[in-house]
């Protein structure tokens, strides 16, 4: 398994590199850590002609935390995020839900820009930039354009990105404190992509009722999206295994998957609201009658 | 005559090839680079049957660095066939795969092309520019799925169907109390050893020599194979082996690359190599399982057997491989287990279709039948109200039943019969171990959510198959030993535990030992690595020509020492006399030739035997299963280095598991494997089955040969299905949900308990 | 067709410069150009590990980085660890455990886990498990390697310690 014939640049500037892809068109790839790329490559199933390598790029490793937000540069990898020590506390659904990312050596070279720009459906990065309205910079030779998430992805393993732009950083909005959060999914084996998976949230008023209820889901669709019929469920309602029930079965109702040799749709479909049950059951810290 | 002290036998020594593979200095077949080397790739069809209309090579012979592209045209008018290695039966002979496909393809990823390169990438390259014109075929990939038959000459898609048995079991089944018949089936999943196959060809043209290095588990066999399909002498022809990255029954039996890749380097006359990567692997090497079976038992009201009826069926692929019917028939043969059943008939159809030919995988048949019979003792113990391992205690043979004759289950075997064992003590001890007294009580309880379950699967185990094994053992000069056996080397340790044998009888340390095996460049003849025959075979072969070198060596001393050898001892590679005088090993071997042949020949098979318990969780709501312990009990006779036997077993429990929750090789109706990569098929990972246990006894060595040995590197999986399908369906027999067929997915699990509870709202 | 080109590489403490096509994989160029084949190829496809070397401090799947990748950058494969004659406590571990079989996935899991207790010597089973669970092996149902890897910690808290006096 062998890669197809192939030439490689590794520009020193942003420039460089979007200039190198406007020049090679279509036939150019941009390559970061190569952990879901050269799979493709060596199954033949991309063969660029030419791989802009953007993993010497200038300011593209860091993660920073400001009043904005919290800034991921693209080429931060899932190891990055794991020793970040502040992350489990300024968005610990982040960290959690990039624990369950692939296994040691990926989580070294994998990046969330790649991540991004491949656009997994079963993916965690991507799921949780839907679930959290996570703003996505893309350099192009015309300039910057900035992104939400649902925006940016546009299909199974398709983005917006042209062949000359490169994601060049996302950016998480600012997590609330007293958020009520949880993250759950189910894969075969540790590290393999979900069946399905749940990334929840909500804040909580005086009243204590929940709003800014916030539900993306992996894995059940050709892309991870929101369900807004499940946050509309949850959004002031105080949390209890009522609503919990109400919610996992519009979640039920909201998504539509596939057969696929890993499950049958009806699985995931319903996977997917007992992953919900628990998720929110964790967040509001209850416990809910276990059917069965 | 040798120290007793410091036996080796029965040890746990560390290992002898550990360095090597520790420190990176193995050397396995793509490590291999000579000068001059050319690369080969394989074209493989991409579809499941058709008709191969034209092949157009032209766009890839004009590539750079391409030095051949060999299709069925080059090899000629006679297209060389693969034999059947294990029982030839002339059914089978029509089904037989050629090496290469010439006019159709049956099977996705058959060899049609072999393109010799500069390099591998540029071997890759070439592959995607030849053109193909294909008339499709429609595929069959399920049993009586086509009135069409696969092959010209054939009625239907059946290539063979037998009966045997023994007794009288229509009677039995019409006097019985009790009947119960059910459908079983194992998914077809295979071996995935680590190293996927590989090797490297060179063609001497002025001798008219032939090398292949790469080979392994049945080199002899192959090479005279090999010496027919090139019309070579079989002396013309050295099957080297070197380390081998795991067998498990699929790497060395005779595949269409061992022709093809050796007729590249003769008729380029360069050396070629050919390492196959692993998304051919996955359509290429033998797939296994596969089997159905309808299994019905007959019962007294107590619990008594009295007669059992087993029909196997088993998809066999697009072409009887090298192992023939061996699947089906172990399935079938081993239907009756540990148990005294006096009525048997089985039967067995073995039908084509248009997938991957099959072979055999570790404990072939056995892990099948296994499964099928237990989960079908849980059954009628459950109806008949009998405790699961009272039903068990009540049917296992006694030891006063040993020899146990099962005849006449394979219509070309001769009689055999059960050897020595104490079935029910083994039985006793896996109860022990798994708490079965005291956690009984927590089947199909729902604990936080979780349904447990504790399921027993026992067994027997064949072993040690004939006919016979060779060694030569050499003294050199320097007082170090040679072994050398016709046994082959799959990573199992075999070096180690023949040094053990050769070290004891000699008293010679193990560092001082070397072995060579499977090669057919070191005996006239050997006889291979397969049925757990390598320790029972090769090592008692081992033991007898060490015997006969300890004698001469004896002789030799005494001349040189003067003393008669009532005198002499062997202490630390050197022959000590009475009178204190000494000589050692180095001195008698710089003075003449020390050299013996040994042999051992055997048609008895031994039979290992044991009981494997699981108690698992199933979360009733994704289906997922938690093995929470797992204990496999079994007797191997006698265990030449036990942490060896131990890893063996723990190995084997977890691709067992594999087997049961993870392994599947899915295929679509048009015959595509849907699943050729190791991201969708799924083999268990360390994190997924972290609490087992193995426990090795050595209660009853086997007489039938005089380590007392039997086979052990396969009664470690032959249960795992049954004692842990128990195990789940024990969780969910609550819910009414029952497990017939295998893999145990986390979907699968869901669908069977959300079905029986549509059937119980239906009902109600 | 597209020109080999020089890579510069320090290779288990040795400088060396390797010539290679961009499309030649980290791994075919220390197995193929550096004749390194301890490093092993199981998949070629990012999921058994086998592969796995330590690039610049962290364990990688030497199959998914291209060798122009590496331009610069340090790294010890299964041959840096220790050699035959002078096995590291590592090593002596998994032979003491009987941790490996056949020993086609054992230099992977070797650089997996020297990379580990180098960085967290006092990893727990778990943590072992979970990164161990990023290596595939069909002979030895892992135990004994965890078994190996859990005993060996010792040897990684010294040299810690060590370096901190």
């Amino acid at each position: 398994m062998k890669l197809p014939p192939l030439d490689y640049i590794c520009p020193a500037t942003l420039t460089e590199a979007i200039a190198a892809l406007a020049v090679h068109g279509g036939n150019a790839k941009v390559i970061a850590g190569g952990q879901s790329l050269v799979p493709m490559l060596a199954f033949r199933l991309a063969a660029p002609s030419v791989l802009v390598d953007i993993g010497q790029l200038p300011d593209l490793k860091s993660i920073s935390i400001s009043a904005e937000g919290i800034d991921f540069g693209a080429l931060v990898t899932w190891r990055d995020i794991e020793c970040d020590t502040r992350l489990a506390q300024v968005h610990p659904l982040l960290a959690a839900a990039i624990a369950h990312v692939a296994h040691y050596q990926i989580r070294n070279r994998g990046t969330v820009g790649g991540s991004m720009a491949h656009a997994d459906p079963a993916a965690e990065m991507p799921g949780i930039a839907v679930t959290c309205d996570a703003m996505l910079t893309i350099v192009g030779p015309n300039g910057t354009r900035i992104l939400r998430a649902d925006e940016f992805i546009t299909g199974g393993l398709s983005t917006v990105l042209e062949a000359d732009e490169i994601l060049t950083s996302i950016r998480l909005p600012l997590w609330k404190k007293a958020r009520r959060w949880a993250f759950e999914e189910f894969a075969p084996r540790h590290g393999d992509f979900a069946l399905a998976g749940v990334a929840a949230f909500y804040d909580i008023d005086a009243q204590g009722l929940a709003y800014n209820a916030h539900i993306g889901v992996i894995g059940v669709a050709d892309r991870p999206m929101r369900l807004p019929g499940v946050e509309a469920v949850l959004d002031g309602r105080r949390i209890d295994a009522d609503v919990i029930l109400q919610a996992a079965a519009a979640a039920r109702d909201a998504v539509d998957p596939a057969d696929d040799i890993h499950a049958e749709a009806a699985y995931r479909r319903d996977l997917l609201g007992v992953l919900l049950e628990r998720a929110l059951a964790r967040a509001a810290d209850i416990t809910l009658p276990e059917a069965a | 005559m040798s120290d007793a002290a410091k036996l080796l036998v029965g040890s746990a020594v560390e290992r002898m090839e550990d360095a090597r593979f520790l420190s990176g200095s193995g050397n396995f077949a793509d490590d291999l680079a000579v000068e001059g080397m050319l690369h080969a790739a394989i074209l493989r069809s991409p579809i499941a049957h058709a008709r191969i209309v034209a092949i157009d090579v032209s766009a890839a012979l004009a590539m750079p660095g391409i030095r051949s592209v060999i299709t069925a045209r080059d090899i000629g008018d006679a297209i060389p066939i693969i034999p059947l290695r294990l029982a030839p039966l002339p059914e089978f002979e029509p089904f037989c795969q050629p090496v290469i496909a010439s006019d159709k393809v049956r099977y996705v990823g058959e060899p049609i092309a072999v393109v010799v390169a500069e390099s591998r990438a540029l071997a890759e390259d070439a592959l995607e520019t030849i053109g193909i014109e294909f008339e499709s075929l429609s595929a069959v990939t399920e049993r009586g799925a086509s009135e069409t038959p696969l092959f010209d000459f054939a009625e239907d898609n059946v290539a063979l169907r037998y009966d045997a048995g023994f007794g009288d079991p229509d009677a039995a089944f019409a006097s019985a109390d009790y009947v119960r018949t059910e459908r079983f089936s194992v998914q077809r999943h295979t071996a995935l050893p680590m190293e996927t196959r590989g090797l490297l060809a060179e063609w001497n043209s002025l001798a008219g020599r032939l090398v292949v290095t790469g080979a392994t588990k049945v080199t002899f066999y192959n090479r005279r194979a090999l010496a027919r399909m090139l019309d070579l002498g079989q002396d013309d022809i050295d099957l080297i082996e070197i380390d081998v990255g795991g067998g498990f029954g699929v790497r060395g039996e005779f595949y269409p690359e061992d022709f093809l890749i050796p007729f590249a380097a003769r008729k380029l006359a360069r050396p070629v190599k050919w390492i196959e990567d692993r998304r051919e692997h996955l359509m290429a090497i033998n797939h296994s399982r596969d089997v159905a079976c309808e299994l019905s038992l007959a019962c007294r009201s107590d619990g008594m057997i009295l007669g059992l009826r087993g029909r196997v069926f088993a998809d066999m692929g697009a072409y009887i491989r090298t192992n023939g019917g061996v699947v089906p028939a172990k399935a079938a043969q081993f239907l009756p287990g540990p148990y005294r059943i006096p009525n048997v008939s089985v039967s067995v159809e073995a039908f084509m279709t248009s997938k991957t030919p099959v072979g055999t995988y570790r404990g072939p048949g056995r892990f099948e039948a296994n499964f099928f019979r237990e989960r079908l003792i849980d059954m009628a113990a459950m109806d008949l109200g009998i405790d699961v391992a009272e039903f068990r205690r009540k049917n296992l043979i006694t030891e006063q039943e040993l020899p146990y004759p099962i005849d006449g289950l394979v219509p070309y075997e001769g009689p055999t019969s059960y050897d020595t064992g104490d079935y029910v003590e083994v039985f006793e001890r896996a109860l022990k171990e798994i708490g079965w007294h005291e956690k009984r009580h927590l089947q199909g309880k729902l604990i936080d959510g979780l349904r447990h379950g504790i399921g027993l699967g026992c067994f027997v185990e064949s072993g040690g198959a004939g006919p016979k094994e060779n060694a030569a053992l050499t003294l050199e000069k320097d007082g170090s030993l040679t072994v050398a056996v016709g046994s082959s080397v799959l990573g199992q340790g075999l070096e180690t535990v023949l040094g053990q044998i050769a070290s004891d009888t000699l008293s010679i340390p193990l560092d001082r030992i070397r072995v060579l095996h499977g090669s057919t460049t070191l005996l006239d003849e050997g006889f291979g690595t397969y049925h757990s025959r390598a320790v029972v075979m090769g090592g008692s072969a081992v033991l007898d020509a060490a015997t006969r070198l300890r004698e001469r060596i004896s002789e030799q001393a005494s001349n040189h020492l003067g003393r008669p050898n009532s005198e002499l001892r062997i202490v630390n590679a050197s022959v000590v006399a009475d009178n204190g005088a000494s000589v050692s090993f180095a001195t008698l071997a710089a003075g003449g030739e020390l050299q013996a042949d040994g042999t051992f020949s055997n048609d008895v098979r031994t039979y290992s035997y044991g009981t494997h318990a699981a108690h698992v969780t199933v979360d009733p709501r994704t289906g997922a299963v938690k093995v929470l312990d797992y204990v496999a009990v079994e007797d191997v006779g006698r265990a030449i280095n036990p942490a060896i036997v131990h890893g063996q077993a723990i190995g084997a429990i977890v691709q067992g598991l594999g087997g049961v929750f993870l392994d599947h090789l899915i295929y679509d109706d048009q015959g595509q494997l849907l699943n050729a990569s190791l991201a969708d098929y799924l083999v268990p990972t360390a994190s997924d089955f972290p609490v087992l246990r193995a426990v090795t006894l050595e209660l009853r060595p086997s007489p039938s040969n005089p380590l007392g040995a039997k086979g052990a590197g396969e009664g470690g999986i032959v249960a795992v299905a049954a004692a842990t399908a128990n195990a789940v369906a024990a969780a969910l027999a609550p819910l009414n949900v029952e497990i017939r067929h295998l893999p145990l997915t986390p979907p699968r699990l869901w669908r069977l308990i959300k079905d029986a509870r549509e059937r119980a709202t239906n009902a109600a | 067709m597209i020109s080999a080109r020089p890579v510069r590489l320090t290779v288990n403490g040795t400088q060396t410069t390797v010539t290679v096509e961009p499309r030649a994989t980290l791994a075919d160029a220390l197995r193929n150009e550096l004749r390194l084949t301890g490093t092993h190829l199981g998949c070629e496809h990012g999921v058994c590990g086998a592969c796995t070397v330590i690039v610049d401090g962290a364990a990688i799947r030497a199959c998914l980085m291209l060798a122009v990748q590496a331009e610069g950058a340090e790294i010890t494969t299964v041959e840096g660890l220790g050699s035959a004659a002078h096995l590291s406590a590592l090593q002596l571990a998994f032979r003491k455990h009987h941790a490996l079989q056949c020993g086609f996935c054992t230099a992977g899991i070797l650089t997996t886990a020297h990379a580990l207790l180098t960085d967290e010597p006092h990893a727990d089973e778990d943590r072992i498990r979970e990164v161990i669970s990023g290596n595939l092996c069909r002979c030895t149902g892992y135990l004994p390697i965890i078994a190996a890897i859990m005993e060996a910690r010792i040897a990684y808290s010294d040299v810690q310690c060590e370096a901190a006096q």
